[in-house]
């Protein structure tokens, strides 16, 4: 076992200068661990990627190989975002969560605000009510929930994506505990000059809450991105898909195309790739803070 | 946040919200007031709430007493508890509950031990800790669809890289989606590399939280490495662990989208999960009434799960 060589003699007086001094100096065998599995758990990618720059024809050759005969090429990429439908589906799965995302931090920071900050009797009514939601499975609501998107003719539609997925108490409670922990004195001197609810939330708890509302926005981008099961119950027509039900009917759709399937895949996770390498630790925490809807 | 068991201070804050509305009546506006407003900023999410999460549940419950389908007649005639009769004595639903169950029993140790051994080597590293966050975060962070499409060409049969590097390297051919014995094996395999990133991070925040002080005590006493793992680590993150878990089986109870994708439910019907039958039943057979009374039975599973869930995490909190 690799924590059996490391060896416990790491002195506590270097710890000590360090912000988590738990972190012991990692031995040779260590790194070595962590670098075979970081290798194995990023091949499956490498390997779509490898075979997305072969030219289609050397995709299938035997015995199988890394490198392309004929060189590399981006005809792939190419022919992907030029005739297939997917600049399409980015479109509607920008749409889709951007709306998702938006509805979601302002109904979840009203509601709250409301908890944390307004003093009402029925509150602990509604604050348990909404949140006993987090124990709804979601899949399992699929089919009540498709046969009223068919009765209030919301099937193939971006509202019919959209809808189903703002009732999120787990935003709520963030913003909830995020607002339980501002000191209340900024409020106050608010509330002298006679300021209404509405204007105090806005103008004084929102621009305090930038940090939960990046949390919240991150995720529910993230997980409305990637939701599979509703929009691809709810939408029926090619052009109206997003990005993971469309690329659901690609394998059938190109047949044997590796290289262009393989592109597809790939350009299919690149916006959130790059988004997760740009707010990687925002969204790590995100998730971390929201296990719940995992 | 200050703890991963997010349920845990629900617990303890969800009590002390009631005591900053007893301690903070207004003195400015009268009572009826701040209700009608407090109210109003929790009803944009409230009509949503209701009409999409609480009134689902309540429109499947009545379907699933008639004999309900998705195309022409509608809601059909009542029967009373007989598609849930149905449901107990069907064996296409327990064969579905069953693949469910042994892929939540294949999959949730793997995950559950490889994800806290790489948390604890990663919080060891001092140095590029972030590429190994990237390295097995990443996966988490795609649609189930790319994830399938780079699985299914991974597995694929001849010239997949897996079935290549078996050939290359003079071992048999596996048929890794269409054999029985391996398929439900392969989704996971690859649900593993997929999801794992997810448990990682859990657990390495929950490794940020041990105090230091308590590796020191030990080291003075003498104890190895491995003697800190076992009697430190693992023990304070068992909280870590229990949410892990219960995360895990409940996400797996649903799992659909990866099954659907790769095999299709097959090779006959092995992998076929419970939401995948429920699926078939309500969009492929239109038999929507007897979808929502097996909807609810696995929806009383995990609800009786999650319910559990609470009470060992707020018992934990209590104790502490």
């Amino acid at each position: 076992m690799a924590t059996q060589s490391i060896t416990s003699a790491t002195s506590a007086t270097t710890a000590q200068h360090r912000p988590h001094p738990n972190r012991l100096v990692g031995s040779a065998a260590t790194y070595i661990i962590l670098a075979v599995l970081a290798i194995l758990w990023v091949i499956p990618l490498l390997w779509a990627l490898d075979t997305a720059l072969k030219h289609e024809s050397e995709t299938t050759l035997v015995p199988i190989s890394w490198f392309a005969p004929s060189g590399f090429t981006l005809n792939a990429f190419i022919e992907t975002l030029s005739s297939s439908d997917l600049p399409r589906w980015y479109f509607n799965s920008l749409l889709t969560s951007a709306v998702i995302t938006i509805l979601t931090v302002l109904f979840a920071s009203l509601a709250g605000f409301a908890f944390s900050r307004i003093p009402f009797r029925s509150k602990g009514f509604f604050f348990w009510l909404i949140l006993a939601g987090i124990m709804v499975p979601g899949q399992i609501l699929i089919v009540p929930l498709f046969t009223m998107m068919q009765s209030l003719g919301m099937v193939n539609t971006y509202w019919g994506i959209i809808l189903p997925q703002l009732a999120s108490p787990v935003a709520m409670f963030i913003f909830k505990q995020y607002f339980d922990g501002i000191p209340q004195e900024l409020e106050d001197a608010a509330v002298m000059d006679g300021a209404s609810r509405l204007r105090i939330y806005w103008q004084i708890w929102m621009p305090l809450a930038k940090p939960a509302i990046a949390a919240v926005a991150i995720f529910t981008f993230v997980w409305s991105w990637n939701n599979f099961i509703w929009p691809f119950l709810v939408i029926t027509g090619t052009n109206m898909m997003t990005v993971p039900v469309g690329l659901a009917t690609v394998q059938t759709s190109y047949g044997i195309r590796y290289a262009q399937i393989m592109a597809t895949a790939i350009l299919g996770g690149l916006p959130l790739l790059i988004i997760f390498i740009f707010f990687q630790r925002q969204i790590v925490q995100g998730f971390v803070g929201t296990g719940l809807k995992g | 946040m200050s703890d991963t068991s997010i349920q845990q201070s629900i617990v303890q804050r969800g009590s002390r919200a009631e005591e900053v509305s007893t301690q903070r009546p207004s003195r400015f506006s009268p009572r009826w007031r701040n209700e009608a407003v407090g109210v109003g900023f929790v009803l944009p999410l409230l009509i949503v709430y209701v009409l999409f999460l609480l009134w689902p549940i309540v429109l499947g419950l009545r379907m699933s007493f008639f004999n309900w389908s998705l195309v022409g007649s509608g809601s059909g005639n009542f029967l009373g508890l007989a598609n849930y009769q149905e449901a107990l004595s069907d064996p296409n639903f327990w064969g579905a509950l069953g693949n469910t169950l042994i892929f939540t029993v294949m999959s949730t140790p793997i995950l559950v031990i490889l994800s806290l051994f790489l948390a604890i080597l990663v919080n060891r590293v001092r140095h590029v800790r972030w590429l190994f966050r990237i390295a097995f975060f990443a996966p988490y962070i795609l649609p189930v669809s790319v994830m399938a499409l780079i699985w299914s060409w991974l597995y694929e049969p001849g010239f997949g890289l897996l079935d290549g590097t078996f050939a290359q390297l003079g071992l048999p051919s596996v048929n890794w989606l269409t054999d029985t014995h391996v398929a439900m094996l392969s989704i996971v395999i690859a649900t593993v590399w997929w999801t794992l990133g997810f448990d990682f991070v859990l657990y390495l925040a929950g490794l940020q939280q041990i105090p230091h002080e308590m590796y020191e005590a030990a080291s003075l006493d003498g104890a190895g490495a491995w003697a800190k793992v076992w009697h430190i680590t693992i023990p304070l993150l068992q909280r870590s662990t229990i949410l892990i878990i219960i995360l895990q089986v409940i996400a797996s109870l649903q799992v659909f989208g990866q099954m659907y994708l790769l095999t299709g439910g097959g090779p006959n019907f092995t992998t076929r999960s419970v939401v995948e039958y429920i699926y078939d039943t309500g969009f492929t057979d239109f038999r929507v009434g007897y979808a929502s009374a097996m909807s609810y039975l696995v929806f009383i599973v995990i609800l009786v799960i999650s319910v559990g869930q609470f009470w060992i995490l707020s018992r934990q909190g209590r104790n502490d």
